[in-house]
């Protein structure tokens, strides 16, 4: 009898388990980015010398782009040739 | 600063491929898919072939993002067009809607099964941790997280490929076409075809 009970009481929970509802997929909003939040470029620190890293402060958006800047300059050989 | 952008000078390019070459090396782009390729019109066309790089332009106005069902592309504060590959579902539309044709779509099975998209970054890596190995994995190189700017651009032999702040790069092309006139003051002109003009066709019976 109990192991009747018992196994009544498992296969109830078994079953009742199928009726969870659960969210299952992304719910979509339109014209919404859905995808996982990216962080900024500035919000890493800079890589070691040796590996030619940048010179920034991280977290500091006007430094980083201070450093990009100076490689973009870097492209113009007119300011490299005719100085 | 204002958005991150690419600028091809055509009469620079030399179709040498060096740009495709260093997005294929430093991303590890999967074979099949090239996110950059050179285009050249007027092939073999004595002083009218021209070159150009074409990647994924980073629109202003993306019709990738505009088309795609899921909304898995976002644009970054510097104005780079990415994606969440954990979104993309491979249908193809953004292929359609681009007119760069810079969308692209590793061969993922038999019967011509695509999967997921991958294009251009402006080597800016994806929404993963900056610099990690499953952004790498997913979508490259994050070269800006470096301080970098992208590789093709940065490893242009002739510098015909510029990348970065669309207003700093234009400076830079717009100096460069002052600078360099035209006909056979142009770099380089008058030493690969003579002091002709350009568009000029060569003398009846010479051989190209």
């Amino acid at each position: 009898m109990r192991r009747l009970a018992l196994g009544t009481a498992i296969g109830a929970a078994l079953f009742l388990a199928g009726c969870g509802e659960s969210e299952q997929v992304v719910v979509y909003k339109q014209g919404k980015y859905q995808g996982k939040p990216d962080t900024h470029a500035w919000d890493s620190a800079p890589l070691a010398a040796e590996q030619r890293g940048g010179n920034w402060t991280k977290g500091d958006r006007a430094s980083w782009e201070t450093q990009i800047k100076n490689r973009q300059l870097a492209q113009h050989e007119h300011k490299r040739i005719y100085q | 600063m204002a958005r991150m952008k690419f600028l091809c000078d055509a009469e620079r390019c030399i179709e040498c491929n060096g740009c495709v070459t260093a997005c294929k090396n430093e991303n590890e782009v999967p074979w099949g898919v090239n996110r950059r390729r050179v285009v050249t019109i007027n092939d073999g066309v004595i002083g009218a072939e021209k070159s150009i790089s074409v990647a994924c332009m980073h629109c202003s106005d993306a019709p990738c993002m505009a088309v795609c069902p899921v909304d898995c592309f976002y644009r970054t504060d510097d104005g780079v067009v990415l994606h969440d590959k954990d979104l993309c579902i491979g249908c193809g539309y953004c292929f359609y809607a681009c007119p760069f044709g810079a969308p692209q779509f590793p061969q993922a099975g038999a019967f011509g099964l695509r999967g997921k998209m991958d294009k251009c970054t402006f080597c800016n890596g994806g929404p993963e941790a900056d610099r990690s190995e499953a952004e790498f994995k997913k979508y490259g190189r994050n070269r800006l997280a470096e301080g970098k700017l992208p590789a093709c651009a940065e490893m242009c032999s002739t510098k015909a490929l510029l990348g970065g702040d669309g207003d700093v790069i234009a400076d830079i092309y717009r100096e460069r076409v002052l600078r360099r006139g035209k006909g056979s003051e142009v770099w380089g002109w008058g030493t690969a075809y003579g002091p002709g003009k350009p568009g000029a066709q060569p003398p009846a019976g010479a051989k190209s």
